[in-house]
């Protein structure tokens, strides 16, 4: 087919061509280099979200379902089906625990949003959450300094709580917050702890944003009619699926469902977080890649462009070469590993831009560049290269050596 | 002399261009020539005569219309370019009036050429191409770029390209006309040297006086054998 030494014959050649027409060959890599950034930039933020993503899933705990009014993902008519289900109850929690097998704690929860205060600090709509006890265990959050409140605290109503680390940052910059009095929508709650941050781009979901107190003491304060939600645990040696067929069964004995009748309750986890996320990203991703796809098609086009020049120049040269021996395969050879060279020095660049580039905007949005995307980058450089190259290519290894010799 | 010592023989050779329509141009009409080993022919004409075709279909760079050529006894009269490539690369060494060598590269990368695509590895390449390069006297110049050489060195590195395959015909289209008489006429002495080493050539021309180096001189006129005349030297092709 053809020789190593043809081989080494062609991209010494491209070397030297490349030498020769540098501001050419500086120009064309500039348009392979700009698609390759934005190429390589795209996936580093497809990438960093994707991985900020898995990392703020996994803050609400693999192995934690929750019972809900309704299912994470719904679509309309299943979402006005659901309106009409009967709320979820407190109650529910102590019911589950005790029939349960499979499930290690339960711990209902209610939400709402109020201002939370520490003398001349403000931090405004806070997600206040009433708990029990159990919701460290049935949330599987962990604590930074402090203590969580206890069974006696929370059946009582004390008006303890424990808040989020970035509450804890927010309301008490400069001292430590432990046995500090805040204001939760006026009413006082004493800090017994503060929970370890959670990070990752759900702020609002998980704990960093929110204030804990005891539920009896929410319902006191912050009225009664609210939708619960139940987090419930499963035991780390029990297996996912027959641990949710196990709640499922008691949460239809609660609701007293028959036979025949459907769930009127949901319940949700954090894989179906990840399911819907990770549709939504290939939706992304596609329109991303299209999007800077074209910029690396346009450069595509400039190596292109040059090619067919390059070929028109050296045509003598191609004409000499077909002369002394050189085959059609060998012609393309040369021509295309000059294209492929252009643009792996071209996407080189692009990727040797994209890095920093890639630094800034994780200012902004999460992202990230693991080898695997700079070597898919110099491949598709590469690969841009090789087609962009082939009809030039093609076109030179065609040419009649006599016409070619002729040429002036 | 026998048989086997024909390198090329050409029988009835046409060539005819398509100019489109129903135009056409008879650029050769049935040449047929037979050239010996170690022959130093010239091959003379005026322009149009049909003498470059020839000269394209001796060196394999082109194919008769209809015809015979047998190189070497082996019909290259309808090979395909791939085959016509190893041919031109084993068989024939071009020199050409411009010299054709590639700029960038050297004097020995330019000789080196033709045994890349022999596939020869770079060791033995390299002294097979110091050896030719010695063999024209440029022993000192090969590192040499062919803009740091005068033409008459050029078109020696060019003969050196040529012979470094040990191809059995040397077809040179007017190796002199780039260069000035002095120098022209070292080439000429160079290709006499050549010829008595034992090499076959073939020297396209339309210059007398070059011609008259050769020892046969076949004449081309409207794409026909005009003449075919051994002028000195013994008779090769006359057994």
């Amino acid at each position: 087919m053809i020789s190593f030494f043809e081989i080494k014959e062609g991209l010494l050649v491209s070397l030297r061509s490349i030498r020769a027409n540098k501001m050419r060959s500086v120009l064309t890599m500039t348009g392979i280099a700009f698609g390759i950034w934005a190429v390589t930039m795209m996936g580093a933020a497809i990438e960093g979200v994707s991985r900020a993503f898995e990392k703020s899933t996994s803050a609400f705990g693999s192995k934690v379902l929750y019972v809900q009014k309704f299912a994470w993902a719904m679509g309309d008519e299943e979402y006005w089906k659901a309106r009409n289900r009967r709320n979820m109850k407190v109650e529910y929690a102590d019911l589950i625990a005790r029939q349960a097998t499979l499930l290690d704690a339960v711990a209902p929860a209610v939400l709402t949003l109020k201002d939370a205060q520490f003398g001349s600090r403000t931090m405004l709509s806070c997600f206040v959450t009433g708990t029990t006890h159990s919701y460290q265990e049935a949330s599987g959050t962990t604590i930074r300094e402090g203590r969580f409140f206890s069974q006696e605290e929370s059946d009582g109503g004390r008006p303890v709580c424990t808040i989020g680390a970035n509450v804890a940052e927010t309301l008490f910059p400069n001292t430590d917050p432990i046995d500090q009095t805040i204001k939760v929508g006026g009413y006082p709650y004493r800090i017994l702890a503060v929970f370890e941050k959670q990070g990752g781009m759900f702020g609002t979901f998980t704990s960093d944003n929110r204030i804990y107190i005891p539920i009896n003491a929410f319902m006191n304060h912050y009225g009664t009619r609210r939708d619960v939600t139940l987090n419930v645990r499963v035991a780390q040696t029990a297996d996912l699926d027959e641990a949710r067929e196990e709640l499922r069964g008691i949460m239809r004995k609660v609701r007293q469902l028959s036979v025949g009748q459907e769930d009127d309750f949901s319940i949700n986890e954090s894989d179906l977080l990840n399911k819907i996320f990770q549709g939504v990203t290939v939706i992304i991703a596609s329109v991303g890649f299209i999007i800077t796809g074209l910029s690396l098609f346009v450069g595509g086009i400039g190596i292109m462009n040059i090619m067919y020049v390059s070929v028109t120049e050296r045509t003598r040269e191609i004409g000499v070469r077909k002369a002394i021996g050189a085959r059609r395969v060998t012609i393309l050879a040369q021509f295309l590993f000059e294209a492929a060279l252009i643009c792996a020095i071209g996407g080189l660049i692009g990727i040797a831009f994209a890095y920093p580039s890639s630094l800034i905007l994780d200012q902004f949005m999460p992202t990230a560049m693991p080898v695997s995307i700079v070597a898919i980058a110099i491949l598709v450089s590469i690969l841009t290269g090789i087609v962009s190259g082939m009809l030039p290519a093609y076109k030179a290894s065609k040419l009649d050596p006599v016409d070619a010799l002729r040429y002036e | 002399m026998a048989e086997n010592s024909i390198v090329i023989d050409l029988q009835q050779i046409v060539k005819t261009y398509d100019m489109g329509g129903a135009e056409e141009v008879h650029a050769l009409r049935g040449v047929s020539v037979r050239i010996c080993k170690n022959e130093y022919v010239a091959i003379m004409g005026p322009s149009g005569s049909g003498k470059s075709t020839l000269m394209n279909i001796i060196g394999c760079l082109d194919t008769p219309t209809s015809g015979r050529y047998e190189f070497n006894g082996i019909n290259v009269s309808d090979m395909n370019d791939n085959d016509l490539a190893k041919v031109r690369n084993k068989e024939i060494g071009f020199v050409f009036q411009t010299f054709n060598l590639l700029a960038r590269s050297d004097a020995l990368h330019n000789v080196e050429l033709p045994l890349i695509y022999a596939g020869i590895p770079s060791a033995e390449r390299r002294r097979q191409a110091n050896e030719a390069l010695a063999h024209v006297g440029l022993a000192a110049r090969v590192h040499h770029k062919p803009n740091e050489l005068s033409g008459g060195q050029r078109q020696r590195v060019a003969v050196a390209r040529a012979l470094v395959n040990k191809p059995s015909i040397l077809l040179a289209d007017e190796p002199t006309g780039n260069l000035d008489t002095k120098t022209g006429e070292e080439i000429m002495a160079l290709f006499e040297e050549l010829h008595h080493q034992g090499n076959t050539i073939i020297l396209v021309t339309h210059e007398e006086s070059i011609a008259e180096h050769a020892h046969r001189i076949i004449r081309v006129r409207d794409g026909m054998v005009e003449s075919d005349k051994v002028i000195k030297g013994e008779a090769v092709n006359a057994a």
